[in-house]
């Protein structure tokens, strides 16, 4: 239990030539709960694939649990963006969840016996994320909402230790989103959470810690959102100041923005609006969509 | 119906009718919720390049069209993998050079083919008892691998981005139900022939869905729903002397609009909110 949930080194990654990731750094404890934050092609998503195993890292060190990505197997609980799912697709809320034990290999008959394991698991998981009535129904009856919790309980009904989520908060309204993280949070008290998201106002109180990415990785090791932060979480020039749309959004309406205390963390505000120059164009990031 | 069963080539275009159901129930579900219609379409035309061929070298016309259309199959699997951004132009080419090379082939090969057109539109009241056994080792042999790989074929088609994060071979399995589809294509062409393949793997499985509760209900059904359009498209065909592929895919989509307008148990998808819809379109 000692080995961090995450270990990474001098990681870097490229497609077709084009370093999207480079010199990243990150010791990620067990029973973090660390959100991600960048701007839409910063290498959010992909750092999240080379945890999960999905791409293969160009160089550097990455260890999951101790183990090498992809060689974790069940201890690691995923949920993928929301769109990736059809929505006409034929399946029970029961069944979704079961999709979580899938192992890969032949698919040998099973007993019974194994059979009522699998579904008091996946029982279990949907009452977790207060499900269990659901369960019978047609998974495209539901809500965007309830939706994306069946895809929390597809996640942790193999009992995972380390639980990663894309973007979990995209497709869900304001009220269900206050939901969700409280019941993130009640997760974390079992599970090392790691969480990709560009929208700040998921980042309250149950985070514990942010990595901004863009192109690298900066790692904060407290859940206090800086202007040094938004700045290279949003893409935007630390001059151009506060983000306002940022802040007034969202289930928090406006936050304490600290003063920016560790200049020596990027090089100082010019020395990061000048480096950033060389990837991107220095208008204040994409607008959120 | 029952003075047509006492001939014996109409027992052998039933019992035709009957296992390409079963298989275009199980094999077109899979084709339709992994949104793989397009390459199926594919599969169908090029595989008249492996009639072609089997009427130019003389061979057994089944067996060399469904190694042609496997081949066939192999490749289009392999662009969709690895050249994504105009994988649907390379299968639009495949598509085309499988017809014209089966028809130049055709035009090679000495003789006077009448055979030509039995391919296209189906031949199902001629089909011999050898064809049958072939047809129905086919339809074992695509049962059995989907039965050895269903969870993995089922998280594939439910969400292969999870399913790849489980180990599951994401990679392999495609280029498993692109096989299947060819051999499961080329057992269709007797019954409706390749231009109307697509539409008994598509129209069953599109109307099963919608009541289904899961892939395997969704299977049984559209099995079920494809068994009864040809039962009944062949004996209309016989009734009325009209060609019998078409009219198969006639019956079945007089289905497919009662279909719509029958109100369905189930309610409707409710968006949450204007949010959730667009995530979920």
């Amino acid at each position: 239990m000692d080995t961090p949930a995450i270990e990474i080194s001098d990681l870097w990654f490229a497609y077709g030539g084009v370093r999207v990731l480079e010199q990243v750094n990150l010791t990620l404890p067990r029973g973090d709960f660390l959100a991600v934050l960048g701007p839409n092609g910063g290498g959010k998503s992909t750092l999240l694939r080379l945890i999960l195993g999905l791409l293969k890292p160009g160089g550097g060190q990455l260890r999951v649990l101790g183990a090498a990505p992809g060689q974790a197997g069940g201890r690691i609980g995923f949920l993928p963006q929301f769109t990736e799912v059809s929505a006409n697709f034929p399946i029970t809320v029961l069944g979704a969840v079961l999709m979580g034990l899938v192992r890969p290999g032949i698919s040998w008959p099973r007993g019974r016996a194994a059979r009522r394991r699998e579904r008091e698991a996946a029982m279990m998981a949907l009452s977790r994320v207060g499900l269990a009535e659901q369960a019978e129904r047609r998974l495209s009856d539901l809500s965007g909402g309830q939706r994306q919790r069946v895809f929390i309980a597809r996640a942790i009904v193999s009992g995972p230790e380390l639980l990663l989520l894309d973007e979990p908060t995209a497709s869900v309204d304001g009220r269900s989103r206050q939901e969700f993280m409280t019941l993130l949070a009640e997760l974390n008290r079992d599970m090392t959470i790691v969480m990709v998201s560009h929208d700040m106002s998921t980042v309250d109180g149950c985070v514990k810690s942010i990595a901004c990415v863009n192109r690298t990785l900066h790692h904060h090791a407290d859940s206090r959102l800086t202007p040094l932060i938004f700045a290279q979480a949003t893409g935007a020039d630390l001059i151009a100041g506060c983000p306002v749309e940022l802040l007034a959004h969202g289930a928090v309406p406006h936050r304490v923005v600290l003063d920016h205390e560790n200049p020596d963390c990027c090089g100082g505000r010019h020395a990061h609006g000048g480096a950033r120059g060389h990837d991107g164009p220095n208008d204040g990031g994409e607008p959120n969509a | 119906m029952l003075e047509a069963l006492t001939y014996d080539f109409f027992r052998n275009a039933l019992y035709a009718g009957l296992l390409a159901s079963l298989i275009c129930g199980v094999i077109g579900s899979l084709v339709v919720v992994n949104r793989v219609v397009f390459l199926a379409g594919g599969v169908a035309h090029a595989s008249y390049g492996g009639v072609g061929l089997a009427f130019y070298t003389g061979l057994p016309v089944l067996p060399v069209t469904a190694g042609f259309s496997t081949l066939a199959a192999m490749a289009m699997a392999w662009v969709t993998l690895f050249s994504r951004e105009r994988a649907d132009t390379v299968i639009g080419v495949l598509w085309a050079a499988g017809m014209a090379l089966g028809i130049i082939l055709l035009d090679l090969t000495p003789g006077y083919n009448s055979d030509l057109m039995s391919y296209l539109f189906g031949s199902i009241l001629a089909v011999p008892d050898s064809d049958l056994w072939l047809m129905a080792g086919l339809s074992g042999a695509v049962l059995l691998l989907v039965a050895l790989f269903s969870r993995g074929l089922f998280a594939m088609s439910f969400d292969a981005e999870f399913a790849r994060s489980r180990g599951v071979p994401v990679r392999f399995l495609h280029f498993l139900l692109m096989g299947m589809t060819a051999l499961c294509v080329v057992m269709v062409i007797r019954v409706v022939g390749l231009i109307l393949v697509i539409a008994l793997l598509t129209i069953p499985p599109f109307m099963a869905e919608r009541r289904a509760r899961s892939l395997r209900g969704m299977m049984l059904l559209a099995g079920l729903f494809s068994a009864v359009f040809c039962t009944v498209g062949l004996y209309l065909s016989y009734a009325l002397d009209l060609t019998c592929g078409a009219t198969i895919i006639g019956v079945a989509c007089v289905g497919f609009v009662i279909s719509l307008a029958v109100p369905q148990r189930r309610m409707p998808v409710r968006p949450a909110s204007p949010l959730a819809g667009s995530g979920a379109a």
